[in-house]
């Protein structure tokens, strides 16, 4: 009788390395993969048929749910599709605003993609650290949009309200008191910017505090250095971008080629892998950690000098203030008209993308000129990026496609939508 | 590089492929409509010859054109109905491809397109294929010029049915094992037909037809009038005097 060698082994979708709800069948022989199949859908909602049944404007939510580690990415992409059917542009403060809010976005992301991915290659520290300063960017995120992830906060036309004056500070309570209360609210005496200046100026030494773990670690190393090596023309054929595709050398960043917002005015670098190995992508993405912060600090330093509307004054999309609709019929009427059927968007295709955090995250819009968009499709990074699992991880060990998992940044609120 | 910088995009595609293509920009980007006999051959052209070199799928997604230009129910003057426009009204999803106003003339029902990019000349272009028979729409699949289709294409199908010929692998990805039919379909409701319960007498779950009726609260309308463009001119003059 002929030997059976090669089993298949499911893993998932309740796993804690399949980062979400990945259900991956193993085809193995002995713990080597010989096909991987992966089963995705677990969390398909729907989004896009959703969207199809809504006016523009309540939709903006849905995206911070998709990529729900880098909400204002997806968010942008989205309003950039109905501004450039709309002709109409967000006035230059919002665009700082939305610069500044995608890079600390990129850097929320890159901070729990570092910590997640380090606690599945058995560094359980690195995550404690990364959560640490997650916290403090989410309470910006909070302090402008009163949500600490699906903040809603862009719009057609620019961002829903300027930049509070104040930061939020924390209440005396049996937890936080005395000095430590005291540390806790340091920063928090000024505005949020001021208190974004303080974070940008400390986060350098926290990233060098996340490598002094992982960059020489030697465990770290043999776990990443030779694993899911990538060409560059097989990353650029499986529709490969963003982390994945500069780790495998390929300088590419819309950022910086088709720039958007006011990326155009910003000083920053592009880093680029060159064996294209889980470790490259990691140093990549350290890396980005650090031009990130330089762009927020570059973006700071612009807001504070330059005030300014944040919304456009184009009254067919931006709501009137509340101060007149509470005396002006007409303003009272636009409210109600703009909040219930929206606003028609001239009929007509278009694609807009943005370099969100895990790669291009575009919205491929198309308008029959209704209130409610008529096809929305929402081009996902990782959608493409794990299509191209089995390709790469065939050969490899068992334990080297949770190194893969990790490495594709994967967060399935995306890849299902 | 030298041939990208003499002429555009458009020039060049309407030089190398002539009547194949129908281009049409808007907004900058090129929009090819290509028929899909010859979507191989154009596909296999646009990613290997000088000028084009798009090396990256960036996206493919299927589209269904029933409904397109139609609205709701008519908010231009004062109805005598109510909230049962919501329920009965003639919303996209009741009525069938043969059915439909004809608000807009369109030929074909199903369309796959296809959003490509070339990171060495840094350009984009989507590519538009009508599939010829609407009961039964089928494209040539991509996948053996890019991989990356290769989902892309399989998602197409699992909410369109869109078939893509000579895919390796076309089996349905977002929607449930077992699943029937293709949601994304202008057609399909939007609540779905299937609804689940644990029953406790059989001791398991059981799929049952939807028990509650679907329902539009916000109509779709389409205003074709100025107001959108005289508001865009006063923003503009706004921008100007500040």
């Amino acid at each position: 009788m002929e030997e059976i060698r090669n089993y298949t082994m499911n893993f998932g979708p309740q796993h804690p390395a399949a980062h979400g709800v990945l259900r991956l069948v193993l085809e193995m022989d002995g713990e080597t993969i010989v096909r991987a199949d992966p089963h995705i859908g677990l969390l398909h909602r729907g989004t896009e048929k959703l969207a199809e049944s809504k006016p523009f404007n309540q939709s903006i939510g849905y995206m911070d749910r998709l990529d729900y580690v880098s909400m204002m990415c997806n968010e942008h992409a989205y309003v950039r599709a109905i501004e450039g059917l709309l002709g109409i542009e967000a006035p230059v403060r919002a665009q700082y605003i939305r610069t500044m809010f995608d890079e600390i976005t990129r850097i929320l992301n890159h901070l729990m993609w570092v910590g997640s991915n380090a606690l599945d290659l058995g560094a359980m520290a690195v995550f404690l650290y990364a959560f640490r300063e997650r916290e403090e960017l989410m309470d910006v995120y909070e302090a402008v949009s009163g949500a600490r992830m699906h903040a809603t906060y862009y719009r057609p036309g620019g961002v829903y309200r300027d930049l509070p004056e104040q930061m939020s500070k924390y209440r005396e309570s049996p937890w936080h008191k005395g000095s430590d209360l005291k540390r806790l609210n340091a920063w928090r005496e000024g505005s949020m910017l001021d208190y974004l200046t303080e974070f940008t100026n400390d986060f350098p030494a926290r990233v060098d505090e996340y490598e002094s773990l992982l960059t020489n670690n030697r465990i770290w190393k043999q776990r990443t250095v030779g694993i899911g090596v990538i060409p560059p023309e097989k990353a650029q054929a499986w529709g490969m971008t963003g982390a994945m595709l500069r780790g495998s050398g390929i300088a590419w960043d819309l950022r910086k080629k088709q720039p958007y917002a006011s990326y155009a005015e910003m000083d920053f670098d592009i880093p680029v892998g060159v064996n294209g190995d889980c470790y490259d992508r990691y140093l990549v993405r350290v890396e980005e950690m650090r031009q990130s912060n330089r762009i927020i600090k570059q973006c700071v330093a612009w807001l504070k000098a330059n005030p300014g509307p944040v919304m456009t004054q184009n009254y067919k999309v931006s709501p009137p203030s509340r101060e007149e609709m509470k005396s002006d019929m007409e303003a009272l009427i636009h409210h109600f008209k703009l909040f219930t059927e929206g606003y028609g968007v001239p009929a007509g295709e278009t694609y807009a993308a943005v370099e969100a955090p895990k790669g291009e995250f575009g919205c491929y819009l198309v308008s029959d000129g209704a209130n409610k968009p008529f096809r929305v499709h929402l081009r996902a990074p990782g959608f493409a990026h794990l299509s191209s699992m089995d390709a790469i991880v065939r050969g490899h060990m068992l334990a080297d496609v949770v190194a893969m998992i990790g490495t594709y940044d994967l967060v399935f609120g995306e890849v299902d939508r | 590089m030298s041939v990208t910088n003499e002429t555009s995009l458009v020039e060049r595609l309407a030089a190398r492929f002539g009547d194949m293509l129908v281009v049409n920009v808007e907004r900058n980007e090129v929009t090819a409509e290509v028929a899909p006999r010859d979507l191989i051959s154009v596909a296999t052209a646009l990613r290997d010859e000088a000028g084009f070199r798009f090396t990256t799928v960036i996206d493919v997604c299927g589209i269904d054109y029933l409904g397109y230009g139609q609205t709701e129910w008519d908010t231009d003057t004062a109805q005598g109905e109510s909230f049962s426009r919501g329920v009965e009204g003639q919303a996209v999803g009741r009525f069938t491809w043969d059915e439909r106003p004809r608000a807009v003339e369109l030929p074909r029902r199903y369309a796959a397109v296809i959003h490509l990019l070339s990171i060495e000349l840094n350009q984009r272009i989507r590519l538009r294929a009508f599939c010829e028979d609407d009961a039964f729409p089928v494209v040539p699949s991509i996948t053996p010029v890019w991989p990356g289709a290769d989902w892309f294409e399989r998602e197409a199908f699992d909410l369109f049915g869109i078939i893509f010929d000579g895919h390796p692998d076309l089996r349905r990805i977002l929607t449930d094992y077992g699943f029937v039919g293709h949601p994304f379909r202008k057609d399909f409701p939007l609540i779905g037909n299937v609804e689940v319960r644990y029953d406790p007498e059989q001791k398991r779950v059981v799929y049952e037809p939807v028990s509650i009726e679907p329902r539009v609260l916000v109509p779709r309308t389409i205003r074709n009038d100025a107001d959108l463009d005289q508001a865009r001119a006063e923003s503009a003059d706004h921008w100007r005097e500040n």
